[in-house]
């Protein structure tokens, strides 16, 4: 296929559909970085008109990244489902656009159809979106998962509570905890990021949030985001683990450089499931992604940051994750330079992740390297929690004092489930309800200090 | 204050009064990032030497090539945060110097500006090092602007990765105190003498209850 378009006078050529995928990308410093973006907005329109009449079948011929090089390329192909896409197959990506925006493309369609879309269809059509088309076939989008609760129902948002400490001192960790509990927040996961990758160290963390879990019996699930090799070692040991994590990312060689594989995701989440840990589902895997990882490895083969991201959602889609979702402005301003470039990028994640299926939530957040702040991670909650935001990151005052970046706080999530009337996952409401921190009409009480929480709590860690 | 760490330039002047006071001999060498913007943008400038650094480490390793080779190497970077080397970085390195072995050669400190991680690589390339430790800035935090990050890279080499490094987080008197730091970094210095090697395949094993992770795993390195 000849790839060109005429803007008035000129015409712009592209070498190949990886380019004019990159060229198409709205701006980013990441596709600046790796030399592979427009030179000028008009020759990011040309491209994009140019992108606009690809026939989608076309990405299943013209492989961005080849076949025989990239495991997650084998990936996409071989489990691509034909008889999901034959409802698309007729369709050009602008056509695709205008098919998703509309009422045909309902809930039940999208999922349907879903099997049979690639990341990289999913990553074109979004760079034709502008952020309320994005926001509104999100919107559409449903993904439900399941391990001790239920994550992603309509009108629900779930917060994961991340307790994190700089040196994992448990009392500290065991405040934020409990912190984070009285507001309403850790539906989605307990999760902590432990500064240390000590084996026994790790065991600590694990029992010691299994036993606040076991204690107030909170249907929720634990995590301790270290390395995926560090926690099958402890599944070998008896470890009580919930859901196993991994950052993963859009190519093999990126991988390679996380030192996984996803044969190697597979036996985890085989590990992870012969515990039989969960009492209404087995999604028992957790990933987080964002854009410029690949990039950040030397790994991305020419291919734009946002679509090697929606490249790693395909993986997630392999292993039923519980829960996925994008750090988005962790990486720093060398790939999402400012505010505008983060927003974008987080809703753009978000969308790719739901139309492949894969329950994305957001970490909304920022690095004090970029030129954002605060008032752009309140935009950009906003927006995507009224696109049907799966989870975000609930942390003391939004500021991670382990890994150094600015998230969102218990109060976020408070805010957000306040203005657009959402509710916590149904099965960890009942307990708010129960233990007193929320009220009958869903209002986080005022805790007094007779709250068993805090005094029923293992005392070493009072 | 943590924008103002990002953005405010390390006072080296004063750093090697400091050092010099504690009778260490620094060199100074800046990477081919020209400024704070370029350093942000360009990652890549970050990490190697521009020339006029490259060829004064030249100059230094030959003229001292007759002493004994360098065993423990430290390079000082202001990385994200002057104001975590301003805080961190003379105290932590007094820490060093009571802990390390008799026998062990430090070299000169070299204090690197507009520096990433990998800096450290060419560095200790050039000075012909055993083992490197990069004292590096950590990306501040609202609360935390003045975390010290240490990387440790045996032979290192352009070109290495963060495959290849160990590193300790969070040194700061709110986080991981210096002295625990050091002790740390020292343990692990042996650890990769013995294993001739550094990086993954180097766990942390002491008994110390460790702050030390290997570096893969997170998304992006945090300096």
């Amino acid at each position: 296929m000849q790839y060109k378009h005429t803007l008035g006078l000129q015409t712009y050529e592209f070498r190949d559909l990886k380019e004019v995928m990159a060229k198409a990308s709205p701006a980013r410093s990441g596709d600046y970085l790796a030399g592979v973006a427009a030179a000028t907005y008009v020759e990011r329109m040309a491209a994009r008109m140019c992108l606009a009449e690809v026939p989608l079948a076309q990405f299943l011929q013209e492989l961005l990244i080849p076949y025989e090089s990239d495991e997650v390329t084998r990936l996409i192909i071989d489990t691509h489902d034909k008889k999901a896409f034959a409802e698309i197959s007729h369709l050009t990506v602008a056509d695709f656009r205008n098919w998703l925006l509309s009422d045909i493309a309902t809930t039940e369609t999208l999922a349907r159809v879903a099997p049979g879309i690639t990341p990289e269809m999913a990553a074109a059509v979004s760079k034709l979106m502008r952020n309320q088309d994005l926001i509104l076939v999100a919107k559409k989008c449903s993904v439900i998962t399941r391990f001790r609760n239920t994550i992603g129902l309509p009108g629900h948002i779930s917060a994961r509570l991340q307790p994190n400490h700089p040196t994992d001192d448990p009392r500290g960790i065991a405040a934020s905890l409990i912190d984070g509990l009285l507001y309403g927040s850790g539906d989605a996961v307990i999760g902590i990021n432990p500064a240390t990758d000590n084996l026994s160290a790790l065991m600590e963390l694990y029992h010691l949030v299994d036993g606040v879990i076991q204690q107030f019996e909170i249907p929720t699930q634990s995590c301790i985001l270290t390395h995926v090799t560090n926690q099958i070692q402890l599944i070998e040991k008896g470890a009580p683990v919930d859901l196993v994590f991994q950052s993963i990312a859009g190519t093999e060689l990126a991988n390679k450089s996380f030192g996984i594989d996803i044969a190697l995701l597979a036996e985890a989440r085989d590990a992870a499931r012969s515990l039989k840990r969960g009492t209404i589902g087995d999604n028992v895997m957790y990933f987080e992604t964002g854009q410029g990882s690949a990039l950040s490895a030397n790994a991305n083969h020419g291919v734009d940051q946002q679509t090697c991201e929606a490249r790693a959602y395909a993986i997630a889609r392999h292993l039923s994750p519980l829960l996925t979702n994008t750090v988005v402005g962790f990486i720093g301003p060398e790939y999402l330079y400012d505010g505008k470039q983060i927003i974008r990028a987080g809703l753009e994640d978000h969308f790719c992740g739901k139309l492949l299926g894969v329950p994305l939530g957001c970490d909304v957040c920022y690095t004090n390297h970029a030129e954002a702040d605060q008032d752009d991670m309140d935009t950009l909650m906003t927006l995507l929690a009224n696109a049907g935001l799966t989870f975000l990151m609930g942390i003391p005052g939004a500021d991670d004092i382990m890994l150094n970046y600015q998230t969102t706080s218990f109060h976020d999530t408070l805010y957000l489930r306040k203005i657009l009337g959402l509710k916590a996952a149904p099965e960890f409401e009942q307990w708010l309800k129960k233990m007193n921190i929320m009220d009958s009409a869903g209002q986080v009480r005022p805790i007094s200090q007779q709250h068993p929480l805090l005094q029923q709590f293992p005392s070493k860690l009072a | 204050m943590a924008r103002d760490a990002v953005h405010l330039a390390l006072d080296v002047n004063s750093l090697a009064d400091q050092l010099h006071a504690q009778g260490l001999k620094t060199l100074q060498v800046h990477s081919r990032a020209t400024d704070r913007h370029s350093y942000l943008l360009r990652p890549d400038f970050g990490r190697r030497l521009d020339e006029t650094s490259v060829s004064f480490l030249k100059d230094y390793s030959r003229q001292h090539y007759a002493e004994k080779p360098i065993d423990l190497l430290l390079v000082v970077g202001d990385g994200l945060s002057s104001m975590a080397v301003t805080q961190q970085a003379a105290k932590l390195i007094a820490e060093i110097q009571s802990r390390i072995p008799p026998h062990w050669t430090l070299g000169p400190i070299v204090i690197a500006q507009q520096a990433r991680v990998a800096l450290a690589d060419e560095v200790s390339e050039l000075l012909n090092a055993r083992m490197v430790a990069m004292l590096i800035g950590e990306r501040p935090g609202l609360s935390s602007p003045d975390s010290l990050g240490v990387y440790l890279t045996h032979n290192a080499k352009v070109g290495c990765t963060d495959a290849d490094r160990n590193c300790i987080s969070n040194v700061r008197s709110e986080g991981l105190v210096h002295a625990a730091a050091a002790k740390k970094l020292l343990w692990l210095c042996e650890a990769a003498i013995r294993m001739q090697c550094s990086g993954v395949a180097l766990k942390d094993e002491s008994d110390t209850g460790g702050f030390i992770a290997a570096a893969p795993g997170l998304l992006v390195e945090k300096e």
